[in-house]
C-alpha cells in the first residue's frame, strides 16, 4: 500500500485515539431511548438492588477486564466518602440478557440512579473522578 | 494469572512495527509471522507468546519494578481476535485479494497502535460485545 496508505492509516487511528480517549468514562445525561423522558425507575429485573438514600452507581463488569479494577476502587471510594450512595458491581456475563435491555456494549458501563432508581446519567470505560463528584454534588 | 501490564503494550508495540512492515511492503510472510505470534500469545497467554517472553526476559529486568497489573485473560482474548484479522489478512494475501489483505492487516494494525500509544485494548473492549451476540443465538436456538 506503500508510505501514503500506511500514514493515512495511522493519522485516522492516532485521531480515532484522541477522540475515543476524551470520550471514554465520561458520564452522559440519561438519554430517554423510548423518546418519553426518563422519570421512570430503571428496570433492572432480574435484579433486585438496595437504592441509596441519595443515589446508586450500578457498575456492570466483566471478570477479566482490567479497567472494571479501577472504577471499583473508584466508585467503592466515592460511596464510601458520600453518605447515601451505594455501589454495586453486577456481573455483566451472568446477566447478558439486562445487559442487551440495558444497551450496554462494553465493560465496565456504570450507570447512576438518583434515589428513586431513576436513571440521571452513564459513563462506559473507567468513569472520569470529576464528572462523578460533579453527579453526587448535583443528587439530594 | 496475574501480569505487568506494561507487557501487552509493548508486546503492542512490536505488534505494531511488524504489521506496519507488512502493510507497507504488502508482504504475506511477514503479516504470517505476526499471525503465528498472535495464535501463540492467543493460546498459551500473551506472557508466552514470543513477545511476552522477550518483554519478561530483555525489557523488564532493566525497568522499574511492577507496579500495576492485570488478568492475562483480557490480552490473550485480544490475542485471538488479534489471530482472526490476521487469519482474514492470510486469506486475502494467498489468493491475491488485496483489499481483504489490507483492510484486516490495517485493522490489526490500527488495534496494536491504539494499545501501544494510547493504552487503549480494542480487542477487550469487543469481548462484551462477542458474548452478548454469541449468547442471543445460543438462546435462539435453544
Amino acid at each position: 500500500m506503500g508510505a501514503l496508505g500506511l500514514g493515512l492509516l495511522l493519522a485516522a487511528t492516532l485521531i480515532f485515539g484522541f477522540l475515543y480517549r476524551a470520550k471514554r468514562g465520561r458520564v452522559h445525561p440519561a438519554k430517554p431511548l423510548t423518546g418519553e423522558a426518563v422519570v421512570n425507575p430503571l428496570d433492572l429485573s432480574p435484579l433486585t438492588v438496595e437504592l441509596g438514600s441519595r443515589g446508586s452507581f450500578i457498575q456492570f463488569s466483566s471478570a477479566f477486564c482490567t479497567p472494571c479494577r479501577a472504577t471499583r476502587l473508584l466508585l467503592e471510594g466515592v460511596a464510601a466518602t458520600n453518605p447515601g450512595f451505594i455501589h454495586h458491581d453486577i456481573d455483566a456475563e451472568a446477566h447478558l440478557e439486562l445487559v442487551r435491555r440495558l444497551h450496554i456494549l462494553s465493560t465496565p458501563t456504570t450507570i447512576i440512579l438518583d434515589r428513586n432508581g431513576v436513571e440521571v446519567g452513564r459513563a462506559s470505560g473507567a468513569p472520569k473522578r470529576d464528572d462523578i463528584e460533579r453527579v453526587v454534588a448535583s443528587l439530594r | 494469572m496475574e501480569i505487568d501490564i506494561r507487557g501487552p503494550r509493548f508486546g503492542a508495540a512490536l505488534t505494531l512495527a511488524v504489521l506496519a512492515i507488512a502493510f507497507f511492503t504488502g508482504s504475506v510472510w511477514v503479516l504470517a509471522l505476526q499471525t503465528v505470534v498472535f495464535a501463540l500469545g492467543a493460546s498459551r497467554g500473551p506472557h508466552r507468546s514470543p513477545y511476552g517472553i522477550f518483554f519478561a526476559k530483555v525489557v523488564k529486568p532493566r525497568i522499574s519494578a511492577t507496579k500495576e497489573t492485570e488478568d492475562s485473560r483480557a490480552p490473550q482474548f485480544a490475542q485471538a481476535v488479534g489471530l482472526v484479522f490476521g487469519l482474514i489478512g492470510l486469506v486475502g494475501g494467498f489468493s491475491a485479494i488485496a483489499p481483504l489483505f489490507y483492510v484486516a492487516t490495517g485493522f490489526a494494525l490500527a488495534a496494536a497502535f491504539l494499545n501501544a500509544v494510547f493504552g487503549l485494548c480494542l480487542g477487550c473492549e469487543m469481548y462484551l460485545i462477542i458474548k452478548r451476540f454469541s449468547r442471543t443465538k445460543a438462546t435462539v436456538e435453544a
